[in-house]
């Protein structure tokens, strides 16, 4: 074994649940893509806005199993104890493993209202708004979950040693756990609703989940450089500030359309605008560590990962949420494919990405050893390359579908009407569901190189002591 | 520089500019809540009246058909399906129309094309999810959508 603390054994499962609804999404992606453009494909056995769910929430879902196991396998590391109570762990593992097994399966089986009547949504009404669509009993599992998931992860912060990654990291879940809530309320005033609605969604995907981010990624680049902790730890709280200073206000930028006074045009196009500076120091603060690593680490393709994320992150948040989010742009963009575009491209650069990063990382530790062999590697890597490609092409053929749609159903002297514009831009959408199977075939790709023997060959034994050796040494002097 | 500028500073930014800024959001947030009364159309929400009610059950439909799934509604929700804001306007501000074409999808779709479920819905809960709609398309949205289209 070479992990330093055995309960950090509890994030195994975390992630393998992680990746497999990882490949459930995109199935389902692949299913509405070519809905796309072959309309009646599943109809009516899977409409679209049941496989559209399974595509979003099994996204949600498995971006936050990818985060408790973060936590679960960073935190005994940086607190140097072990996990308060693994046993808990792993009990709130398989409960939020049925609770998503069993959503999804009333996803599918009954139709959505049915799955309302069935789970009480008369009680409580909760579900039927994007991304927020869990019957009121899943929701109150997510936070029994997240609560428990909290109190393990607070206390062996608090038994054990104190760094900022663990504090960010903390403050990132607790900040998680407390804007969920808001999900539970669900006024008739559909302007209330939907200005509540952003406190969940915005605040997280825009606020706290970037200090999620910035702590793993802090970490990752912490073990695989060797650079001194104080100066990664400077950059993680300049970067959280720069987040959470532009995100906050940036919320306006989503209250130019629905109700709302018309002055957050202003804020929201100044902060918003603002937003991609955190993303460029994190991709500054990425290649400058690995840069100045005091190692080299045998994990290449961890390294590849946290740098990847930090690149993606600032074109898919950074640049493509700058492309529609001053108000006079967003007047023509808001709704459209643009926007699709838009949050393809950031949750795979920002939270896809840094999950894969730290699975990366730690997931041959777990399997006892330092790093995978060069084959094994090397596989990854190619998932690495074709799975980023394609969301580049994904991206781009939606914005191409967005652009001309904008200009003809909004822009253009002789506005068209929906269905018409849909009927024009399809070509981008096939193109747009061959660059998705291409996203399949990198995360096929991405699943095989698990189970290429990932032992390193006689060959490359004695390279790896040396390293060993290397970075006990470099640990020691880093204290 | 390294030695100018710490760690505690970069810190006492963050600790510091996190919490100016969310104070001026809960500020922007109170004042937004005090201007809202002007432009949320509540007084067609008001539970006493008849319309009032129709429209709170027209919104439990809405989500319980998990309409947000296809369309959207004042730009926010999937982009398969037509904006539906300003559907009342668009079908000529005529409830009839829409409670028609809900009523009209077929089962087993249209071949090859994009077809609306056929949801089975009442003639009351169509009446419902209309006065919804008609209710959505009265907000003060800054003229969004740029035109009748969606």
């Amino acid at each position: 074994m070479t992990f330093k603390y055995q309960s950090q054994a509890v994030a195994m499962p975390y992630f393998i649940a992680a990746i497999g609804l990882f490949v459930a999404q995109i199935l389902f992606g692949l299913i509405i893509g070519l809905q796309y453009v072959w309309g009646d494909f599943l109809f009516p056995e899977i409409p679209f806005n049941v496989a559209r769910m399974v595509h979003t929430n099994a996204l949600i879902v498995w971006l936050l199993m990818g985060f408790m196991g973060a936590a679960y396998y960073l935190v005994p590391e940086e607190s140097e104890t072990e996990l308060h109570m693994p046993w808990l762990a792993t009990l709130m593992f398989w409960v939020f493993l049925v609770a998503a097994a069993l959503t999804v399966a009333g996803y599918l089986l009954v139709p959505y209202a049915t799955l309302a009547e069935i789970t009480g949504n008369d009680l409580l009404p909760t579900m039927g708004r994007e991304f927020l669509e869990q019957p009121t009993i899943t929701k109150l599992g997510i936070v029994v979950v997240a609560l428990a998931f909290l109190f393990n992860i607070g206390m062996t912060i608090l038994k054990g040693r104190k760094t900022v990654v663990s504090l960010v990291l903390l403050m990132g879940l607790v900040g998680l756990a407390v804007f969920f809530l808001f999900s539970f309320f669900n006024p008739t005033n559909l302007v209330h609703d939907k200005f509540w609605w952003w406190w969940t969604v915005h605040l997280w995907v825009e606020g706290v989940w970037e200090l999620i981010l910035g702590a793993i990624l802090a970490f990752v680049l912490i073990k695989v450089t060797g650079v001194d902790r104080e100066i990664i730890e400077k950059w993680l709280y300049l970067i959280i500030a720069m987040t959470l200073i532009t995100g906050i206000i940036g919320t306006g930028h989503h209250y130019y359309w629905i109700g709302t006074p018309e002055y957050w045009q202003w804020w929201g196009s100044v902060f918003s605008a603002l937003e991609p500076i955190p993303f460029f120091m994190m991709t500054v603060f990425a290649f400058n560590m690995v840069n100045k690593r005091r190692r080299n680490h045998p994990n290449k393709a961890a390294t590849l990962w946290a740098l990847g994320t930090a690149v993606m992150a600032f074109l898919g948040a950074g640049v493509w949420g700058f492309l529609h989010t001053l108000a006079p742009v967003n007047y023509y963009t808001h709704g459209s494919q643009i926007t699709a575009a838009h949050g393809h491209m950031a949750f795979y650069g920002a939270y896809v990405m840094i999950n894969l990063a730290i699975i990366s990382y730690a997931v041959p530790i777990l399997r006892g050893r330092e790093a995978n062999s060069e084959k094994a590697q090397v596989v990854e890597m190619w998932a690495f390359w074709l799975m980023t490609v394609s969301i580049v092409f994904i991206t781009l053929f939606l914005t191409g579908a967005g652009i001309l749609q904008v200009y003809l159903q909004r822009f253009s002297d002789n506005p068209l009407s929906f269905m018409v514009v849909q009927d024009k831009i399809e070509l981008f959408y096939w193109l747009r569901f061959v660059a998705g199977v291409g996203f399949l075939i990198g995360l096929v790709v991405y699943i095989w190189s698990f189970f290429i023997p990932g032992e390193k060959t006689a060959a490359e034994m004695p390279a790896m002591e040396a390293q060993g050796s290397e970075r006990g040494a470099v640990e020691a002097a880093a204290g | 520089m390294a030695q100018a500028f710490t760690k505690e500073m970069s810190r006492n930014i963050f600790y510091g500019g996190t919490a100016f800024f969310f104070l001026l959001f809960l500020a922007l947030t109170f004042d937004t809540h005090l201007a809202l009364p002007e432009r949320d159309n509540r007084a067609a929400l008001d539970p006493a009246t008849e319309r009032g009610q129709l429209i709170a059950q027209g919104k439990q439909l809405w989500e319980e058909n998990d309409c947000i799934g296809c369309h959207t509604l004042l730009g926010e929700g999937a982009y398969f399906a037509p904006e539906l804001g300003n559907v009342y306007t668009r079908y000529g501000n005529s409830k009839e129309a829409i409670m028609g074409f809900i009523k009209g999808r077929p089962k087993d779709g249209i071949p090859g094309r994009r077809s609306m479920p056929q949801f089975n819905l009442s003639d009351e809960e169509l009446a419902a999810i209309a006065e919804f709609l008609q209710y959505v398309s009265e907000i003060d949205t800054a003229n969004w959508p740029p035109n009748i289209q969606g």
